[in-house]
């Protein structure tokens, strides 16, 4: 298992870097010059001059390659070209827990709905709860995220006026202004996840049932209880934790988009921001920490298989 | 399941009375090739059949559901079934142009990579590991952030960004493929690599390149929406549906209809292809996740 670790550990460390390095030589090798363009937004030559060299752009690129990379070990990403030149590190360690709350929450919301309602279907197969469900979740899988918050937002804040319908407020604040502040966004992240997990239960958990040894228990006379909890559960969350991984890719790309219809500085606004504002070391820092999430999300999930499939960290 | 297949039916023909008889069965994918037919329809026809100019402004602002604008008008009184009709020509357009750029250049890398081997499968793999390794929707992102917005940047962005996915399936199939026997005898017969690649192993890789693709076109327009939606879009004076629903967030507790209607013309469209997507998958029989 050490071993596994290790060799999982790298990689993943390899990875950033590779990212790191493409996010770097995009920006400057891009025809239309993105740089220049930022530069011509900050003021007059006197400006562009100060900046140029603060920024250290009037070195080499491979210098400037190193600098970035060496700079990015130490956890310096910059500073924001705007206003008070806040630290791009300062600026991201402030988004973080707004995005990595909604991130948790939608995550919970997504397993409360889904796993239910997968299971349920596949033990009801082919009944009108069965077809509801799939139709929900055909529903989830279409429905653009922003929109659900819109929605959301007409209904349970402008209207029903239950909950509020922008902002966030840190947990020192209390732990029910936090969590009122994360429902809607978080029904609205959450919801497509939902549909992935519910459909991949009713399929896997139909397979499952199916096979040898659920015959064998059965006719074994196990009650129906302990034949679903002991045998048919185990085997069927294998496959929807591989799910699990790959959804991690619609929370964060959906905390991006919906943060922006609910007002939460988080990853996402500072990054949209970012790009509006052509605030590249803002954007640059911005994707690198995005990436990060996911690509350690998904390391998890691959150390979790292998605790739970022992073949896996053998292959 | 009757076949009519004999050992005269070529393959193709096989699959089209497959495809036939499992659409005359399932409901999901009549409506959905029903309901995406009408958004094409729309979509070509759109000046002859939209009530209003798209872009005219007039003084009957924010006004609701009535017989001269039946989904209401916005903040600087233009017509919104209008704007929503128009709205269906990029968003159809992005999402389809999108794909098949992404199949040409994903399908060509994925069946060098795996007909090749070697060296290039290498170099190949490795880009589409790391391509693979990140959300679709991030990566055109960036891509927007790099490039800067407008039609051709949006398309670019989006394109580069599915490549993997396509990349992905062409190489596994082609892995198997590689090893048929009716390949080994194209070879013997010295057709050239182009020409086996081209001609004997993607024909039998398509079906399940298809399914991708039917499902990358829902993600597209979902994608193309999101960045209009979060300002990263086409151009401010071109209505799209991720626009529309940008420009009427601000108003939505007074005019619901803004943040309604736009929205439901894209679930309409990305559900009709889900449900078309299903039906593929199960009809050419693709054992594949999500």
């Amino acid at each position: 298992m050490g071993i596994y670790l290790i060799r999982r550990l790298f990689g993943a460390v390899l990875v950033m870097l590779a990212v790191a390095t493409l996010v770097f030589f995009m920006l400057r090798i891009v025809p239309g010059d993105p740089i220049a363009a930022m530069l011509a937004d900050a003021g007059g030559p006197e400006e562009v001059a100060i900046l140029k060299q603060k920024m250290g752009l009037d070195q080499p690129l491979v210098v400037q390659y190193f600098k970035w990379i060496s700079n990015m070990f130490q956890g310096d990403l910059g500073s924001s070209i705007y206003g008070s030149r806040q630290p791009v590190t300062q600026i991201l360690l402030e988004a973080l827990p707004r995005t990595m709350s909604l991130a948790f929450i939608s995550f919970v919301i997504a397993l409360v709905i889904g796993i239910p309602a997968g299971i349920i279907s596949a033990m009801r197969r082919n009944t009108p709860t069965d077809t509801a469900v799939s139709m929900f979740a055909f529903l989830g899988l279409s429905m653009p995220d922003f929109w659900l918050g819109i929605l959301l937002i007409i209904v349970f804040a402008a209207n029903l006026q239950w909950l509020p319908a922008i902002g966030y407020v840190p947990m020192s604040e209390g732990l029910w202004a936090w969590f009122s502040h994360l429902i809607l966004p978080s029904i609205a992240v959450g919801t497509a996840f939902s549909a992935i997990i519910a459909r991949m239960i009713r399929s896997s958990l139909l397979e499952v049932l199916r096979a040898d040894y659920m015959r064998t228990a059965a006719s074994k006379g196990l009650p129906v209880k302990a034949l679903m909890l002991n045998h048919a559960f185990p085997n069927a969350m294998i496959p929807v934790i591989t799910v699990i991984g790959i959804a991690f890719a619609l929370l964060i790309s959906g905390a991006v988009v919906v943060e922006n219809v609910f007002a939460i500085k988080g990853l996402g606004r500072v990054l949209i921001n970012g790009i509006l504002n052509r605030d590249y070391p803002v954007v640059q820092g911005a994707v690198l920490v995005v990436s990060a999430f996911f690509v350690f999300s998904n390391l998890l999930v691959d150390v979790l298989y292998g605790v739970i499939d022992p073949r896996i960290r053998l292959s | 399941m009757q076949t009519e297949a004999t050992l005269e039916t070529p393959v193709h023909r096989q699959r089209e009375n497959r495809l036939r008889a499992t659409l005359a069965k399932d409901r999901k994918a009549q409506f959905g090739v029903v309901v995406l037919g009408l958004f094409i329809v729309a979509a070509i026809v759109a000046p002859w059949i939209a009530p209003n100019d798209p872009n005219e402004m007039t003084l009957d602002m924010m006004n609701p559901i009535s017989a001269a604008h039946p989904f209401g008008t916005d903040d600087l009184g233009r017509d919104l079934l209008s704007r929503i009709i128009f709205g269906t020509r990029i968003s159809l357009f992005i999402g389809f142009s999108t794909v098949i750029i992404a199949l040409i250049i994903g399908v060509t890398l994925g069946i060098a990579a795996g007909y090749y081997g070697g060296r290039l499968d290498f170099i190949i793999m490795r880009y589409i590991d790391l391509q693979w390794a990140f959300p679709n929707f991030i990566i055109a992102v960036y891509l927007v952030a790099v490039f800067g917005t407008g039609l051709f940047n949006i398309i670019a962005a989006i394109s580069l960004a599915f490549i993997d996915d396509f990349a992905r399936v062409t190489r596994s199939m082609t892995l198997s493929i590689r090893e048929e026997q009716y390949v080994d005898a194209a070879r013997t017969m010295g057709f050239s690599n182009i020409r086996i690649m081209f001609g004997h192993v993607l024909p039998n890789a398509m079906a399940p390149i298809i399914v991708q693709a039917t499902v990358s076109v829902s993600y597209a327009i979902l994608a193309e929406a999101s960045l209009s939606f979060l300002g990263l879009g086409v151009d401010a004076d071109t209505p799209t549906w991720g626009l529309i629903l940008a420009d009427g967030r601000g108003f939505i507790s007074q005019a619901w209809w803004l943040g309604v209607f736009p929205g439901l013309a894209i679930m309409l469209v990305v559900l009709s292809i889900n449900f078309i997507g299903d039906w593929l998958r199960d009809a050419l029989d693709v054992r594949q996740a999500i």
